[in-house]
């Protein structure tokens, strides 16, 4: 495997009082690799979402420490913050919500491109943002005029997706891309994401609590619960061998048209509920290896 | 078969525009047998929640239903009902679960509070008795009856939107319709939800409309399943036809367009 990007290495967050304190991040360790795509699941409250905030900076880790390209990040002045953020770019969750409803398509684009290129001519930037909008697969001339709100939901994601590679990032975040869409434009976007993947090689890391969409667009997945990553490996060894009680109710759950409401099999899973909650929620600080690149958190004991 | 629970013919629903309307249920014609778990699947905009909302007689203007729709439960005539009978038709009939009835639930009342409020809207029912009868609602979804003391803030999304469908079940109604009930909820619940909906209808025979737009999940759960496109039902067949052998070119492609858990991975093209 190829060097890491971005490297999250025993990231501790606590939130709450000292006295009850809220893990919402235990120890997370993991890499992001250029042109792999990393996908992290698990349901909500379970800490994904304060992963994408470490990665982007708006937290700072209580313990541990993030490394990019090998060098630990520390405090960091505004400029330096700046140029992280050129590198490490996040696409959001609502395509209604991430977009300012008073500016043009244009303005979006060419905000980032006047910040982080500065060296750019209005000429150029026009020229970029073009292209830009060619990539995801949208017509610059009728879009580049248009406001939010005369876009679809769709084409709101790939504004969101153009914006985050106007700054030619090495990194993207995806929280829940496409939670918000309806089936059937929510695999062009997932489509997007892996062309813009392996032209670009970039890392990116997806974030869902959508498995089946994982499996799609995901080399590796990582699954969490209650701010631990209870099991992690490649995409289809993780799915077809799950080790950890969690994953398998968390699969066991999954909307599947193969399996009906009366098959027994995850109705054992199902009734365990809250005793794998209660137990998953632990710390868990062992690690085993279930096979070549497939890891887990061996079960606390009762 | 017996007699339908619902029927509903010939449903034409408009939007009322100030230059144009838009024709946003179409023609559409479907029945729900006594205990049958039927969906209703299709996209956003496709005419589905505009359905639900006429057959409970919820909707608003601008929609408006043309002359000639009809939709009869247990055999009466929904859009003919005066208030009077409206009000005693809602709730006992037919309940409403809607997509995020979690947030329907009064804040600054307890639970005990709003199971009572329904109750005594139906008839007389004293307070002892009311919170008889909603310990043993509580029981059916599976919650504790210490939470009745609770208010709504101090229990999870799962379990207010499990209060709520006690609190439909409350009157006994024949039919349920359930309007992307789980949507805001993550898959463990969601799973243990719509798991307990199955089972308590199989125990208390009523009949559930179910509407989402996550197929894989609805061919789990239903017995037959109506697919929707702008306005038109375009497919009606039970769960596991519409599954294996879907008809409808529609159906086919948004089959052909969801990732699947198991079996080989292959690239798939958006439906649209």
């Amino acid at each position: 495997m190829s060097d890491a990007i971005l490297t999250l290495d025993n990231v501790t967050k606590v939130f709450g009082r000292a006295d009850k304190p809220v893990y919402a991040a235990r120890a997370v360790s993991f890499a992001l690799h250029p042109g792999r795509t990393l996908a992290l699941v698990g349901e909500s409250g379970s800490g994904k979402t304060t992963a994408a905030r470490l990665i982007m900076r708006e937290y700072t880790p209580d313990e541990g420490q993030l490394l990019f390209r090998g060098v630990p990040l520390g405090k960091g002045d505004a400029r330096a913050l700046r140029n992280y953020r050129s590198s490490v770019q996040m696409v959001f969750q609502d395509p209604f919500a991430s977009l300012n409803p008073t500016h043009t398509i244009r303005y979006h684009l060419e905000r980032p491109l006047k910040l982080h290129q500065k060296g750019l001519t209005s000429a150029q930037r026009q020229a970029a943002i073009v292209e830009l909008l060619e990539r995801v697969k949208l017509d610059p001339k009728l879009i580049m005029p248009k406001f939010p709100h005369e876009l679809s939901g769709g084409q709101r994601q790939r504004i969101s997706i153009a914006r985050a590679l106007a700054v030619n990032p090495q990194v993207i975040v995806a929280d829940e891309p496409t939670s918000m869409l309806d089936v059937s434009v929510r695999q062009g976007i997932l489509n997007l994401l892996n062309d813009m993947k392996a032209e670009l090689k970039l890392a990116l890391l997806y974030i869902t609590h959508d498995i089946a969409t994982a499996r799609y667009v995901a080399d590796d997945i990582m699954v969490m619960y209650a701010g631990q990553i209870v099991e992690w490996g490649a995409v289809n060894k993780v799915l077809d061998d799950p080790q950890h009680p969690y994953t398998r109710l968390l699969l066991s759950a999954v909307p599947d048209p193969d399996r009906r409401f009366d098959d027994v099999r995850f109705a054992d899973e199902l009734g365990r509920v809250e005793e794998i909650r209660t137990l998953s929620a632990r710390p868990q600080p062992e690690t085993a290896q279930a096979g070549e690149n497939h890891f887990y958190r061996p079960f606390p004991a009762v | 078969m017996s007699d339908p629970v619902l029927s509903v013919r010939n449903l034409n629903i408009d939007y009322i525009g100030a230059e144009t309307n838009f024709h946003a249920v179409k023609n559409v014609s479907f029945d729900i047998a006594p205990g049958e778990f039927f969906g209703l699947a299709g996209e956003s905009g496709c005419g589905k929640s505009t359905i639900a909302f006429a057959v409970s007689r919820l909707h608003r203007p601008p929609a408006l239903i043309r002359t000639g729709s009809e939709i009869l439960v247990s055999g009466r005539d929904v859009l003919g009902l005066n208030d009077a009978d409206l009000r005693k038709f809602r709730w006992r009939e037919v309940a409403m679960v809607f997509q995020s009835a979690m947030n329907s639930l009064n804040p600054v009342l307890t639970i005990e509070a709003q199971f009572y409020d329904v109750l005594r809207a139906h008839g007389p029912i004293s307070r002892a008795e009311a919170r008889a009868r909603a310990t043993e609602l509580l029981k059916l979804v599976d919650i504790a009856p210490e939470r009745l003391d609770n208010y709504p803030h101090q229990c999870s999304g799962g379990m207010r939107q499990r209060i709520v469908i006690a609190i439909c079940l409350a009157l006994n109604p024949k039919l349920l319709i359930m309007d992307e009930p789980t949507t805001a909820l993550d898959v463990v619940v969601q799973r243990e939800i719509l798991q307990r909906i199955d089972v308590l209808r199989k125990r208390l025979g009523f009949s559930v409309l179910f509407i989402t737009h996550d197929l894989g999940l609805m061919v789990q759960v239903s017995d037959r399943i109506g697919i929707m496109l702008e306005g038109e039902l375009v497919e009606v067949n039970d769960a596991q036809t519409i599954y294996r052998h879907p008809q409808h070119p529609y159906t086919q492609r948004l089959w052909a367009s969801m990732p699947k858990l198991h079996g080989e991975q292959t690239r798939r093209e958006p439906v649209l």
